[in-house]
């Protein structure tokens, strides 16, 4: 995995399993952090880092690798999981989660982790700094490819649409955005918030390449993301439409579980569920 | 000092300093619908290719900057000194937080700036700029000093804000002159008090020091092009050796230079310090010489703030 070679979907299914019970047991450990939008978001993660990301485990700092923009930083536990399951960060580092000295920060953080590529925890940032790698790699002639992942609450925030308007005019087909579609956001659904409405009908009015896609049918997510990776007419957005908190049912399409870690014995019930 | 060749206005040093590091493939330009005014325009003419532009967006552009800089390029990003305040925490967040090397110019800051208006001219940039960690906050006098700086941000590792003005003022610099970031540059020497200038305010600062000359008050002045960080040394020498300061700035008076020297002399010396800066107050239209008169940023203000700080010397 990461090195281009495709993997069969029962395999990648299994490591979002995997990936699910990290992130349990992580905000867990913490008694902090956001389960219900990491949940949502680690299908796309996994079907993009276990089939086309180049990434090598063994030197995260390869200048030339892919990179993968973490917009939505509060997921946080997602990434780590991530690169747990990949073997760039160990058991100790992942459970040592939010905690003072630990290389798994609250929001991730480039300088704090291996293989995280964009300090955030801000919304709505990451996209532009998405672009700005899209454009060094072209001036740079590399193929290197450029993934964002975007919760779809951020897409609130007015520069991910500057920075939407900007990708189209410097024709940034090495670029990709993929929307965490699970329509909840911090306070509440994001129809009572603030709905944003069709986010694939946004991106394509500003010019961009967009598929919509069921973020945890892994079988399609693999399709749309080797669909992506090969599309060079871009910049190209992915649709994902997700469950907050997908694969804990206590969790599941609950606004409670955006910032909340599971006590004991909601622990005890997710690790049943995933196991 | 010898006296000036002629005006030179700090933004076209910035855009002359562009050139000059241009030969380095790193050095990237990016710009905000205003390379014509931050005169980011000469580097676009001559490297179209590494110029990039990107509308009257300027959040995006500071991360767009920090992603170009997370890709081993020098991104060098200008606007107006106020709209670079519309990103501030982008600037805080994407940029210095990681520590990317994102050099950051704001043209037409302070009073000077003039018939544009209150809205255009930022007198807090220095002060906010400054407490971000990480940070480097640069201020020069001149087109030749700021084409200098300018040159050197290349080899700071490290973010960096840069403020320019807009409009000419008498030259206190000769090409070749010798000036580093991060070490203030005495232009004068005199042992009552001394004089802790930035910007456009440091041809007033001599000035100034010239009347109080004739008084009989001899001063040393300072350009203390690099506001963060203070050349803390050399305040330090001059504590001992003057006794008394005055800083001049076109800023506000809350956490510019004389912020920064205030900070440092209250915790580290006895040594009375008078500020000449912005009272807390937003300008107006007007031409730079009557805003500066109105905010008694002129030699008035210094020779004035002078004599109050030498009086209250222990």
């Amino acid at each position: 995995m990461g090195d281009g070679t495709r993997v069969d979907v029962s395999e990648l299914e299994q490591m979002a399993r995997r990936c699910r019970v990290d992130i349990v047991k992580m905000t867990h450990s913490a008694k902090s952090g956001h389960p219900g939008g990491s949940l949502s978001a680690i299908d796309c993660m996994v079907a993009i880092y276990g089939t086309c990301l180049r990434f090598d485990t063994s030197n995260p700092d390869w200048e030339d690798r892919d990179r993968f923009i973490m917009s939505k930083g509060h997921a946080s536990p997602a990434m780590y999981s991530i690169l747990h399951q990949m073997g760039v960060l160990d058991e100790g580092d992942i459970m040592g989660f939010r905690t003072l000295g630990s290389v798994c920060q609250g929001h991730v953080d480039m300088n704090w982790t291996k293989g995280v590529d964009f300090s955030a925890g801000s919304l709505g940032m990451g996209l532009s700094f998405g672009l700005g790698c899209a454009i060094a790699a072209k001036m740079d002639s590399s193929d290197r490819k450029i993934w964002v992942m975007l919760g779809d609450g951020e897409t609130q925030e007015g520069q991910i649409w500057e920075a939407a308007m900007a990708a189209k005019y410097h024709n940034a087909t090495n670029l990709r955005a993929i929307v965490d579609r699970n329509r909840i956001q911090n306070d509440d659904f994001m129809n009572v918030q603030m709905e944003i409405g069709d986010i694939g009908e946004k991106f394509r009015s500003f010019g961009w390449t967009v598929k919509e896609v069921d973020g945890h049918d892994m079988s399609s997510l693999v399709d749309v993301v080797d669909w992506a990776n090969s599309e060079d007419g871009g910049p190209v957005a992915i649709v994902a439409n997700t469950i907050k908190g997908n694969g804990v049912s206590f969790m599941e399409n609950n606004p409670s579980f955006h910032g909340k870690a599971p006590n004991d014995e909601e622990l005890r019930i997710a690790l049943e569920e995933l196991s | 000092m010898s006296a000036p060749s002629s005006g030179g206005a700090s933004r076209d040093g910035y855009g002359k300093g562009l050139l000059r590091i241009a030969q380095d493939p790193r050095v990237v330009v990016l710009e905000a619908d205003l390379g014509k005014s931050t005169k980011s325009c000469h580097f676009r003419d001559e490297y179209p290719d590494r110029t990039v532009s990107l509308g009257i967006a300027e959040q995006n552009m500071m991360l767009v900057a920090a992603g170009m800089a997370s890709s081993g390029k020098i991104p060098f990003a200008s606007t107006f000194a106020i709209f670079t305040e519309r990103a501030f925490e982008q600037v805080r967040n994407g940029i210095a937080r990681p520590g990317l090397p994102v050099h950051i110019c704001g043209s037409h800051g302070g009073i000077h700036t003039g018939t544009d208006g209150s809205s255009a001219q930022s007198i807090e940039d220095l002060a906010i700029y400054r407490t971000i960690p990480n940070m480097t906050v640069i201020h020069p006098c001149d087109d030749i000093s700021a084409e200098e700086l300018t040159s050197q941000l290349v080899d700071l590792n490290g973010p960096s804000y840069m403020r320019t003005a807009r409009n000419k003022v008498p030259r206190l610099y000769e090409d070749g002159s010798k000036l580093r970031i991060g070490s203030g540059s005495v232009l004068r020497e005199g042992g009552d008090l001394a004089i802790i200038s930035c910007g456009v305010m440091v041809g007033v600062a001599i000035s100034a020091a010239e009347t109080l000359s004739s008084e009989g008050i001899s001063c040393t002045v300072v350009d203390m092009h690099t506001i963060k960080p203070l050349d803390v040394e050399l305040i330090a020498k001059l504590s001992d050796s003057c006794g008394a300061f005055v800083t001049a700035e076109d800023h506000s008076v809350i956490g510019g230079l004389g912020g920064a020297l205030s900070e440092w002399l209250s915790t580290n010396t006895s040594t009375p310090l008078e500020m000449v800066g912005v009272r807390d107050r937003f300008g107006q239209s007007g031409a730079s010489s009557e805003l500066m008169e109105l905010m008694g940023l002129n030699e008035v203000g210094i020779c004035e703030a002078a004599r109050r700080a030498i009086s209250r010397k222990l």
